[in-house]
């Protein structure tokens, strides 16, 4: 199978039955995007493909090929820290950092959902021009679980990165 | 899990074709159910049809209907622009629904055929008639906390966990299905089935039917419908009971409603004895608590979930109170 993972192209012999959070962190030894639940239910794999967050954890590799795979390695280095990790860094936003690198990636997902004016459960009206206040940013995240606790350092960084930007998301009709 | 061959199609045709030749096939969508059940066991297909190229596309058509393809993903059913303006209960529901990471994954397809949350039909220690015909079912003298109120049998009384199909119930919704033997539709509301003694077959597709696409009917929907749902905690949890709701009143009557409710039986409950009772009625508070308890009468509490019938009358009321603009 041949895989697109942060912009290097990976041609791989594996199961069908692999998925793609086994794919990434046995077989390429990017062990950055974590295994908290395996099903779905803690977020920690969050990885990006073409742009949108997806639970890796649920995702069958084989179904992924030929689509751009952005894991956290593909986020930042350590010399060269994305503004949002650094952000995490600035506001104690993890304490053991298991669910960190889901917490990034599901981040960044969502401020591109916020910008292009998708509405979540708790927008008042649907029409996308919500801004993105306190509540927002919960309800948005609630898809990434933290057991140390450590949400509002997690979302006061994610303020600091991504506000600006999603308090002016685009009209509803040109989100048409 | 055990193994099994995996085939990506683009059509409907190559997706049946492939189906026919081996009745242990499952299709597959995003995964985020099956996935989960394969790495139990408690699916164990032979073969995978990969049906995440077939049609996604969400058209509204010239009559004001809405044609959303099976593949398109719970995400941009949400966010698509007429789904927002016209079915806002549609809309709301699936964002109830799961994490934005696998709505992001989730089709709509996938959606309608995901299977109940049960804890006992996924603990293969426990005794259920859903995963083996005959075995009994550990819920009904256990906890069952989460369990179905209405439509319960004495073999199975597991819920359908989906929000999205609790508004398409609300929304008359027809299921576009292609197979063997050709096309045909089905309304939602008949496309899943009450457990009686074969929990294990919960809707009406035959050996090889494929869902092709979902239509929302140009109804007298309007754009106040809603979808509330109560649960454990306040995101990323199933609902313990949920309501899709419409009501348009005339001169202070109610002149239409359609209601349907998530959470409490084996299929998306659509509760035409309250729509019945409430046709003509004045719009009031008192009417809307006589409408609940009418569809309510017929519920059969078990041991741990007696709280969802007041539950779920209340929340009846609240929704419906809010969409008249009285206060509950
Ligand atoms: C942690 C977690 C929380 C969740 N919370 C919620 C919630 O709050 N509310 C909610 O509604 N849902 C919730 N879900 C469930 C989620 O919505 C479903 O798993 C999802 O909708 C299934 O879609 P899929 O495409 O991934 O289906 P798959 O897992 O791919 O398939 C599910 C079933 O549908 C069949 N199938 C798929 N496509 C077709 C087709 N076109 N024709 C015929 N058969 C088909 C498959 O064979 C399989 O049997 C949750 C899931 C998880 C893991
Ligand atoms: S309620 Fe249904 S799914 Fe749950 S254990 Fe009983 S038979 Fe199985
Ligand atoms: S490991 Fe994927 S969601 Fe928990
Ligand atoms: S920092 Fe420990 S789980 Fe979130």
């Amino acid at each position: 199978m041949r895989f697109s993972i942060n912009g290097d192209i990976h041609e791989v012999e594996v199961d069908v039955r692999t998925s793609l959070l086994d794919l990434l962190r046995e077989h390429l030894h990017l062990t950055g995007s974590k295994k908290g639940c395996n099903q779905g239910a803690c977020g920690a794999c969050t990885v990006l493909v073409d742009g949108e967050r997806i639970n890796a954890c649920l995702a069958l590799a084989v179904q992924y090929q030929g689509r751009e795979i952005i894991t956290i390695e593909g986020v930042g280095t350590p010399g060269q820290l994305a503004a949002i990790q650094a952000a995490f860094v600035k506001h104690d936003g993890f304490q053991c950092g298991y669910c960190t690198p889901g917490q990034i990636c599901s981040a960044i997902g969502m401020a591109a959902e916020a910008k292009r004016g998708l509405p979540s459960f708790v927008s008042a009206d649907l029409s996308g021009l919500s801004t993105i206040d306190h509540d927002e940013l919960r309800e948005r995240m609630s898809g990434n679980l933290c057991r140390c606790g450590a949400y509002n350092g997690i979302i006061d960084a994610i303020r600091e990165v991504f506000v600006d930007e999603t308090t002016t998301p685009v009209k509803f009709e040109e989100a048409a | 899990m055990l193994a099994f061959d995996y085939t990506r199609v683009d059509t409907p045709a190559e997706a049946i074709a492939l189906a026919v030749r081996d009745l242990d096939a499952r299709y597959l969508g995003g995964g985020t159910n099956l996935v989960d059940l394969m790495r139990e066991t408690i699916e164990a297909p032979r073969s995978l049809i990969d049906v995440t190229g077939i049609s996604d596309e969400i058209v509204v058509q010239q009559n004001g209907a809405v044609l959303i393809g099976a593949a398109a993903k719970n995400t941009a059913v949400a966010e698509n622009a007429a789904i927002r303006a016209q079915f806002p209960m549609l809309a709301r529901a699936i964002l109830s629904g799961a994490s934005a990471q696998i709505r992001n994954m989730a089709t709509t397809g996938g959606n309608l055929l995901q299977r109940t949350r049960c804890y006992y039909f996924y603990d293969d220690a426990a005794r259920c008639n859903k995963r083996v015909s005959g075995a009994g079912c550990d819920a009904i003298d256990g906890f069952n906390r989460i369990h179905a109120i209405l439509g319960t049998s004495s073999s199975c009384v597991a819920t359908h966990p989906s929000d999205m199909c609790v508004a398409l119930a609300a929304l008359d919704a027809i299921v576009h299905i292609d197979g063997p033997e050709g096309q045909r539709m089905i309304p939602l509301i008949d496309f899943h089935c009450l457990p009686d003694d074969q929990p294990q077959i919960e809707a009406v597709l035959r050996p090889a039917e494929l869902i092709t696409a979902i239509e929302l009917p140009a109804a007298s929907a309007s754009p106040r419908g809603t979808y509330r749902k109560v649960r454990d905690r306040a995101s990323y949890a199933f609902a313990l009971v949920s309501v899709a709701a419409d009501l348009t009143i005339e001169g202070g009557r109610v002149a239409d409603v359609r209601l349907a409710l998530g959470g409490v039986a084996h299929k998306p409950w659509r509760a035409f004895k309250a729509e019945a009772a409430l046709r003509g009625q004045p719009a009031t508070e008192a009417s809307f608590l006589t409408a609940a308890e009418a569809e309510l009468a017929d519920a059969q509490p078990l041991r741990d979930n007696a709280f969802k019938v007041p539950l779920a009358k209340r929340t009846i009321v609240a929704v419906l109170s809010d969409l008249a603009g009285v206060t509950a």
